[in-house]
Formats: structure tokens, sequence, C-alpha cells
């Protein structure tokens, strides 16, 4: 512990260590490049599916076990059978398992954000004429949007951590410099990559919380 | 078939099969040691984080100012990816399963404590006002009608926190105490796929071991329920 803080800060000093494909700037955008892949492909997937589970009101069960699924399977266990499987050790099987874990709670938060809309509300919009398709757009997406954010917020904390553990396997990214460190025994490097990723996972989960407030800000307040 | 049968040329370990009962027969000592220790990590880790989080949700409860800081800390603390929040605690603790233990606790603290104040905080008031009525102090009333009527919530955090926790153990494998995850380290090395899958169905069904475990104590728990949908 004796003078870690100082070779910590020594290391962020060091300009070598922000350059080229090793340094800070290439993994931190590494990371956040394969995050947003990664939960932009998650939503893509979970979020029709969830609207038209939670539209038709099938599958709930599905749509909600899916969460509990995939929090009793270890992120670790998955990144590693799939760089031992097909796609071997690439930045496929990183991507493939990061899919595989951001989609339950986008999926689970998509499908209670409909499910849960307000009867009245729906019927209201049905009496006033409205197609199955325009109740969906314009009815239940925006009433379940915050809930859809959340789950969208949890997918990208989930991904963030999910991807450093990738570098224990063969991904890119932050991991990267914390596994370096423990090659080199470098206590002082282990311990920067580690507060790099704490920091990158801190600063999205903000981001988030301030989009989700505005959003909220511009929205009529609902009527208790 | 197994003895002069068995020959180096042909068996499911030198095919490299996922699915492998050879390897599962003659590693099934390092499976049971791998097994043992994952659970002791696991089981330690939510035991403490449940000692922990009562006793800190009860001190927090009526302070909505000492609330926010223990509820806005511990959704800090869950946002940090596990790899890091463990390899932050090695200056500290060193390589070893108490490291491990303390960053389970952190995060499974975060989910206890705020079932524990939902639980709680769900108590119907004129429930609470009864039980005043009766002449129960605030000790009575959180032992006899509070703690049995939050048993519940308290129940499903645990479940979530059980579960999670049982996963979460194999990241441990970043500094050798990992469980079943160190075997799933070790068989990445070597690209040995009996081992990673023997040691991650046995993670997830420890998990589901977990999960039912603690549905059977709710039932015994709170009898009032039973048969309760």
């Amino acid at each position: 512990m004796d003078g870690l803080p100082a070779q910590v800060w020594a290391w962020f000093a060091d300009p070598q260590n922000w350059a080229g494909p090793d340094g800070v700037p290439a993994r931190a955008a590494e990371h956040v490049g394969l995050t947003a892949a990664a939960v932009g492909l998650a939503c893509l997937l979970a979020v029709p599916l969830g609207l038209w589970l939670g539209h038709t009101g099938r599958g709930g069960t599905l749509a909600i076990n899916v969460t509990n699924v995939g929090r009793a399977v270890p992120t670790f266990a998955v990144l590693v059978i799939l760089a031992l499987g097909p796609l071997g050790l690439s930045i496929w099987s990183t991507l493939v398992a990061l899919v595989l874990f951001a989609v339950p709670p986008i999926l689970t938060n998509t499908y209670v954000g409909v499910a849960e809309v307000d009867p009245d509300a729906r019927a209201a919009a049905v009496g006033m004429g409205m197609s199955g398709r325009q109740v969906l757009a314009r009815v239940e997406l925006p009433l379940a949007t915050p809930l859809l954010v959340a789950g969208v917020q949890l997918a990208t904390i989930q991904v963030i951590a999910t991807a450093t553990i990738a570098a224990l396997v063969a991904g890119p990214g932050l991991g990267r410099i914390i596994t370096a460190g423990f090659g080199l025994q470098d206590e002082a490097q282990v311990v920067a990559g580690a507060l790099l990723v704490a920091g990158l996972a801190l600063v999205a989960d903000l981001a988030f919380v301030r989009m989700s407030s505005r959003a909220r800000r511009g929205r009529v307040p609902a009527v208790e | 078939m197994v003895g002069h049968g068995l020959t180096l040329t042909d068996n499911c370990l030198t095919r490299n099969d996922w699915v492998c009962p050879l390897y599962v027969r003659t590693r099934s000592t390092e499976l049971v040691e791998a097994t043992v220790s994952h659970v002791l990590i696991s089981f330690t880790a939510v035991v403490v984080a449940l000692l922990l989080a009562i006793p800190l949700a009860l001190a927090v409860r009526r302070s909505p100012r000492w609330r926010r800081t223990l509820e806005g800390g511990a959704a800090v603390v869950y946002t940090i990816p596990s790899l890091a929040l463990f390899v932050l605690l090695v200056p500290f603790t060193g390589l070893s399963a108490l490291t491990v233990v303390i960053g389970l606790v952190l995060y499974a603290q975060t989910i206890l404590i705020r079932a524990v104040l939902v639980g709680l905080a769900a108590v119907p008031a004129d429930v609470r006002d009864a039980a005043a009525g009766m002449g129960y102090g605030r000790g009575r009333l959180l032992l006899v009608v509070e703690a049995p009527l939050a048993v519940p919530t308290v129940m499903a955090g645990l479940r979530v926190a059980a579960v999670s926790t049982v996963a979460l153990t194999t990241v441990g494998a970043i500094i050798g105490h990992g469980g079943l995850g160190d075997l799933i380290y070790a068989g990445l090395r070597s690209v040995f796929r009996a081992e990673v899958l023997t040691a991650s169905l046995l993670c997830v069904l420890l998990a589901v071991v977990a999960d039912l475990s603690l549905v059977g104590l709710q039932r015994v728990l709170t009898p009032w329920r039973r048969g309760v949908g």
C-alpha cells in the first residue's frame, strides 16, 4: 500500500501510457465502441420484441424470466464458452456475449413498461379511433419510455462491466490495461486500469441519469 | 470398457469435446474442491451482506437524508464493474479469497439494503397504528409486526442477491479465488472445453439450488402465506 497512490498518479502522468494502440485513449475508444455496438444491437433485438409482447400481452413469463435466467449465468463463463467455440478468440465472440447480456434488461423493461400502461389510457385511445399500431406508437411507447430507458441504462452498465471481463479472454478495451498490468506485475497499472473502468461506468450512468431527468422535465406530469 | 480399451487416440478428452463424462470422472476431486470453495465464498458473502444490510437499513430508515446518502453510495458501488472493484481491493487485502468476499458483500449489500427498506416501508400504516394503539413499543412493533410483514420482500431481494453473487464469484478468477471460475479460467488457457463447460454448468446449477433453497426457506418463515398463489 505504501506509495501506491503516488505510483498510480505517476502512471497517469506518464505520456507513454496515453499513446499508441495500448494507450488510454485507444483502449477507452475500444471500450466505448464495443459497448455502443452491443447495446445498439441489443436494442434492435429487444425493443421491438418487448413492444410486441407488451402490446399483445403475450409471452410475459418469457419476457420477465429472461432477466432472472440471465442473472444466474456467469458472464465470464459465456465469454469463455464463446471464445472456445466456432467464433474463436475474436472480437465477434466478445460482441455476441455482450449482446446476450444486454438483451434481458431491455426486453424485460420494455415489456413491463408497455404491459403496465393504464388500461383506461389504452381504452381512451381505442375509443378515439386509434388503430392498434397507433395505440402502440402514440400511447404505449411514450408511456413505456422511462422504463425502457432505465432498461437501456442497466444494460449499458452491465455491458461496460462484461466488456472489462472480456479482457481476461481476448477482448479489447480498458480491461486490457488491467490484465497487462497483472502480466507485468505492475500494481500501479492494475489500479489505474480499474480506476479508468470504474470512471467510465460512473460517467455512463450519470449521462443516463441526466438524460432521463431531462426527458421527464419535457413531459406532461402524470395525474396521480 | 475402461482399461485396455481406453487409448489416447480416441476419447472425449483427446477430441476436446464440450461434454465429456470421462473428464468428470477423472477430475472429480478438482471439481468438488472448486465447487466447495465457490459455495463457501458465495455463502459467506451473502450472509455477511445480509447481517450488515439489516442494521444499516434500520439505522437510516427514519432519516431521509442518511437514507439518500446510503442508497446513493450503494448505487455508485453497484455501477463499478466487478473486475475493477475486485482489483481496487487488492492493495488492501491482497490476492486472497477475502478480497473476493468483500467485493461480493458490497454488491449484495446494495440489493439487500433496498429490499429491507422497501419491505419495511410497505407495512400498511393502519397495521402500524393498530399495533401502536395496542401499546406496542418500537422494538416490539419491529420484531412482531414489521419484520414478519417485510419477510417476502426481503426474501425476494435475497434471492436476487444470492443468484447474482453465485454468478459473480467466477470473476474472482482474476485473483485466483473464483471457485469454479478458476476452472473456467484454467480451461480457457489450456483450451480445454470439457473443463469450461462442466464448471459453467455447475455454476448455473449452484445458482438454481441457492434460489430454490431460499424459496423453501421463505415457505418455512412465512407459514401464513402458504397456499397463497
